[in-house]
């Protein structure tokens, strides 16, 4: 048997301490970057291997299911491991720059730690097919967050990083209930044999608020409207390359975890059909995506705007779930990478700005058009993908989301979803409009690029917004197949 | 060279050419050159085409799938065929008047100028020959990005407002009204390619048939059919040769385009007629002709009168459409080149009286038929195809549908189209008789004394030798109006097959 499952999560996991232990700057981002671009093609390879020949089973230590921890990639965590690794891979050399920018230097062997902690994290909740492991990985994950977050320079970090870590904890805590619920009727951590074990039980009653305390636990660390508070002050305030990195992977970690729950762990029966909970859905997601634009219009620091943005985004997804049909998850799947991609390469044009800049103060960006050309023509590119122009990304997203919709004869829906877009216009061409028409003031310094490594990279998440705009074969097709499977139908 | 890639060179050859010319920068002779090779290059790609389609073969290619059984793909009927060649054909003419213009009128930031004008061109070019609705729909996005620089050239406050408008009323209609359209479409039909005949038919009927009309003809914003023409008017500070090709060929032109196409392979003419669900369009069209005509009186602006112009003649195409029958479309297909003719002519004069006499309002100009007489003759020949005159090209468009609002059993528009005749005449003629039939105002405040006046006048024709750029377009132009006339036949030959079914 293929050992690779295992060494998605062992790569970055002794990565980190190595990294305390070497210390030196240059080598411990080195050795972050060199992980990064391993575990992206293990991840490859493993979706390749999943798409041949369908789920794999990895049993640790050799201990079978349902007592020993069970690592189970099929089509849907494949892609969302291959997803993460991705991000990893490009934001991680861009990090070397910023960081050393805006973080202390003796402080860099432990962000990097912190950091391949966090890719563990995310890694780990993503393979696993053992309901408590969901929750040590989340752990994981969230602790490293919240350090990583407080690293910010600015001396707000530390209160957002608290506040992300009260609600984080009270939405670890739900999960852990959830678990330890399921646990208490079922005798069983194993996701599949939960599933069956659930499925085969007459009295429903302790599966319902099982069930709640999941959803309400990673709707916290999804930021579902309304539980997104923590979101935007920990974006704004995070190092920037924190920001991207977290922004672009962890809200979609969370979704394929309330995937999992409603799909394959609860069942959608028991979800849409007894609880309704796509109504609930529907709404949240609407109210999401409304509040998130209309709040991020008004918005005077970019960052936070794009924090509500992303508010927005998780709305979109949301919203996909809520449909129950092929191209709704479809929509849904694919806007995880989709968002990703726009998201992780928008605050990596943030990232740029503050470093040559100082500020992400939209008052301060006049003129930014001739003063960093590359790196303003890499927002306009991003922005026009959140705005769903075609032949990016954003437009085949909200292509499924808008046919799922009238096929379930959600008129109403499709036509809200479509001045959303419009709402994203606003916000996107406010800061167009400044960085291209209005003249800097007399004594504003020259400025320079952003640093090659730096510019290299966001232009390479940027521009793959437009390239996997048009070749969607590999995210639509893929998000497809997961759709399918999750639903149990053929593709 | 075989068709498919000559449809792919006509796309891809304009983007090449901005590429070059990008670098050139510094160098306008070789950046204008390049432009130059450019244009004529596209134009004989897409002249390459043409025998095919008039042999009856549709020549295509597909690129990639975007969703299942939706492509990224390019096919050239008739009406695309003819679009097409006009683009390009009047984009050589454009780039000759732009290098006058933009260097006569001493104007910033050239080399983005010359790069987004051929932005724009590839974008219409995919347009006239995409083969399926999403094709259409995303170069149609294209478009209305890449003009925006076009439109905000200057970088003033007043551009910037210009382009807010203008962006703001073309994504929102295209996003809110042409997307929705385009999915709903997709939804009930399952495809979204052209197809002679259309594919609506037996997938829905009754008053979503207007409905779904209603979106996709105020979705295609560039129409600029009433209440969504505003656009047009505030398009109207960008440089000239934008607005003479852009704003009154090849941006407008596609979204009149779009709704012809539109009827004509996605509802289909039949399915139209048989629910009569076309009929409220064409009031609204007739609405737009009249009303528009009507505000173009009133303006002094010389583009802006044209603005108005211009979307009054639209709405003859929109109404064309509307009729849905074989005269109908065929009349609004030749409107296309008829009033594209006509009306860069009159937009190339306007922007000479700029150049050379710096005037933009028609009050201004009396008098200065006597020094700018060939500008003042090219004007009066557009003026006349655009009133639909005998012996220039845009009185067969009309013809044709007028003739078509007859079968359609629709007597109230042939009035309304002559009335827009009559319209047309108090809004246009004006300038030409003022120009050359008053005199000029006996000192000017920048011209004091008599002395000063005659040598003016010397000056006057001097100046227009001296802009040789900017007043041979639209001589060149007007050649092609009365050319249009008695090759009409031609243009009637090309489009026939395409109520065909």
């Amino acid at each position: 048997m293929s050992q690779l499952p295992v060494f998605q999560i062992l790569l970055p996991l002794l990565a980190a301490p190595l990294s305390v232990i070497l210390r030196r700057k240059t080598l411990v981002w080195q050795l972050a970057t060199g992980v990064a671009w391993a575990s992206l093609i293990i991840a490859w390879n493993l979706l390749q291997e999943v798409q041949a020949n369908g789920p794999i089973a990895y049993h640790i230590g050799g201990w079978a299911p349902p007592f020993g921890i069970e690592y189970r990639i099929d089509i849907l965590n494949a892609f969302v491991l291959l997803i993460v690794t991705g991000i990893a891979a490009v934001v991680f050399p861009y990090a070397r720059r910023s960081v050393e920018a805006e973080i202390p230097a003796e402080k860099h062997h432990l962000f990097y730690a912190a950091l391949l902690l966090c890719l563990t994290g995310l890694l780990g909740i993503v393979i696993t097919g053992d309901a408590f492991n969901v929750f040590v990985f989340l752990e994981v994950a969230s602790l490293s967050t919240y350090s990583l977050i407080s690293l910010g320079k600015d001396k707000r970090s530390l209160t957002s990083a608290f506040q992300y870590l009260v609600m984080g904890t009270m939405g670890g805590t739900s999960i852990l209930i959830g678990i330890g619920l399921m646990y208490a009727v079922t005798g069983s951590l194993n996701m599949e044999d939960l599933a069956i074990r659930m499925a085969a039980m007459e009295d429903k009653r302790t599966l319902l608020v099982a069930f709640t305390f999941f959803c309400v636990g990673i709707s916290l660390k999804l930021a579902v409207f309304p539980l997104h508070q923590w979101l935007p002050n920990a974006y704004t305030y995070a190092p920037s390359t924190v920001t991207a990195f977290v922004a672009a992977t962890f809200t979609k970690v969370s979704f394929y975890v309330l995937l999992r729950v409603i799909f394959t762990l609860f069942g959608a029966d028991l979800a849409f059909l007894d609880l309704h909970f796509d109504k609930v859905l529907l709404v949240l997601g609407l109210l999401g995506v409304f509040t998130g634009s209309l709040v991020a219009i008004y918005q005077e620091n970019i960052k936070r705007m794009l924090a509500y943005s992303s508010v927005a985004q998780i709305g979109y997804m949301i919203i996909g779930i809520s449909f129950y049909s092929v191209n709704g998850l479809t929509g849904g799947i694919v806007h995880l990478f989709n968002h990703a991609l726009m998201k992780g390469g928008l605050f990596m044009v943030m990232g740029c700005i503050l470093l040559r800049l100082g500020s992400v103060q939209l008052s301060d960006m006049r003129g930014l058009g001739r003063r960093m050309p590359l790196t303003m023509a890499a927002f306009v590119v991003g922005g026009l993908s959140l705005i769903g122009v075609p032949l990016t990304v954003g437009f085949v997203s909200k292509w499924y989301l808008i046919l799922a919709a009238l096929e379930n004869n959600l008129w109403p829906v499709a036509l809200l979803m479509l001045v959303s877009s419009l709402l994203a216009v606003m916000y996107i061409w406010r800061v167009i409009e400044v960085a291209y028409f209005q003249k800097p003031d007399d004594d504003a310094p020259e400025l320079r690029e952003a640093p090659t490594s730096m510019l290299v990279t966001t232009w390479i998440m940027v521009g793959a917004t437009v390239v996997f705009g048009v070749f969607t074969e590999q995210t639509a097709g893929v998000a497809r197949q997961a759709a399918a499977f999750l639903l149990g139908v053929s593709p | 060279m075989s068709a498919s890639l000559a449809i792919l060179a006509a796309i891809l050859l304009p983007l090449i050419g901005a590429a070059l010319l990008s670098t050139q920068g510094d160098n306008p002779n070789k950046r204008e050159g390049i432009t130059i090779l450019t244009t004529i290059a596209t134009f004989l790609c897409v002249l390459t085409l043409l025998p095919e389609v008039l042999d009856g073969h549709r020549p295509g290619v597909e690129l990639i799938e975007l969703f299942p059984g939706i492509s990224l793909a390019f096919r050239v009927e008739p009406l695309g065929m003819l679009f097409a060649l006009i683009a390009s054909g009047l984009w050589i003419v454009t780039s000759l008047y732009a290098i006058g213009y933009m260097r006569g009128h001493h104007e910033i930031n050239q080399t983005r100028f010359f790069v987004c004008f051929a932005v724009a061109i590839s974008a219409a070019l995919a347009v006239a020959f995409s083969r399926n609705l999403l094709t259409l729909f995303a170069a149609y996005e294209v478009l209305s990005l890449s003009t925006y620089p076009l439109v905000t050239h200057h970088g003033t406050e007043a551009a910037k407002r210009a382009g807010r408008v203008y962006l703001g009323i073309l994504m929102t209609t295209s996003i809110l009204f042409l997307l929705l359209a385009i999915i709903w479409t997709y939804h009930l039909a399952g495809t979204l390619e052209f197809t002679p005949g259309g594919i609506l038919a037996g997938h829905v009927s009754g008053t979503t048939v207007g409905v779904l009309l209603g979106l996709f003809v105020f979705g295609a914003g560039k129409a600029a059919l009433m209440p969504f023409h505003r656009w047009l008017p505030a398009a109207m500070v960008a440089p000239t040769p934008v607005s003479a090709l852009l704003h009154a060929v090849a941006v407008v032109k596609v979204g009149v385009f779009t709704v012809l196409k539109v009827v004509i392979y996605i509802f289909g003419l039949d399915l139209l007629t048989s629910t009569g669900m076309s009929i409220w369009l064409m009031y609204v069209a007739a609405f737009t002709i009249i009303a528009a005509s009507v505000v173009a009186i009133y303006k002094d602006n010389l583009k802006a009168r044209l603005a108005y112009s211009t979307i009054s003649q639209l709405s003859y195409i929109v109404l064309g459409a509307a009729l849905a029958n074989t005269w109908g479309v065929i009349g609004g297909g030749m409107h296309i080149a008829m009033h594209a003719m006509g009306k860069i002519t009159l937009f190339f004069c306007a922007g000479a009286l700029i150049v050379v006499a710096h005037k933009t309002e028609v009050s201004t100009m009396q008098g200065l038929g006597r020094k700018m007489p060939w500008t003042f003759a090219a004007f009066g020949v557009g003026a006349m195809s655009i009133i639909g005159l005998p012996f220039v090209g845009g009185v067969w468009s009309k013809w044709y549908l007028a003739l078509g609002a007859a079968e359609a059993h629709q007597i109230p528009l042939i009035l309304v189209l002559l009335v827009s005749s009559l319209l047309s005449i108090v809004y246009l003629v004006p300038v030409v008789a003022q120009a050359f039939f008053k005199e000029a105002p006996a000192h000017g405040h920048d011209h004091p004394g008599d002395a000063h006046h005659g040598s003016d006048e010397n000056d006057g024709e001097n100046l227009e030798r001296k802009h040789i750029l900017c007043v041979l377009p639209p001589c060149i132009t007007a050649v092609g109006c009365i050319l249009l006339f008695f090759y009409s036949d031609a243009l009637y030959t090309l489009l026939a097959p395409i109520a065909g079914g």
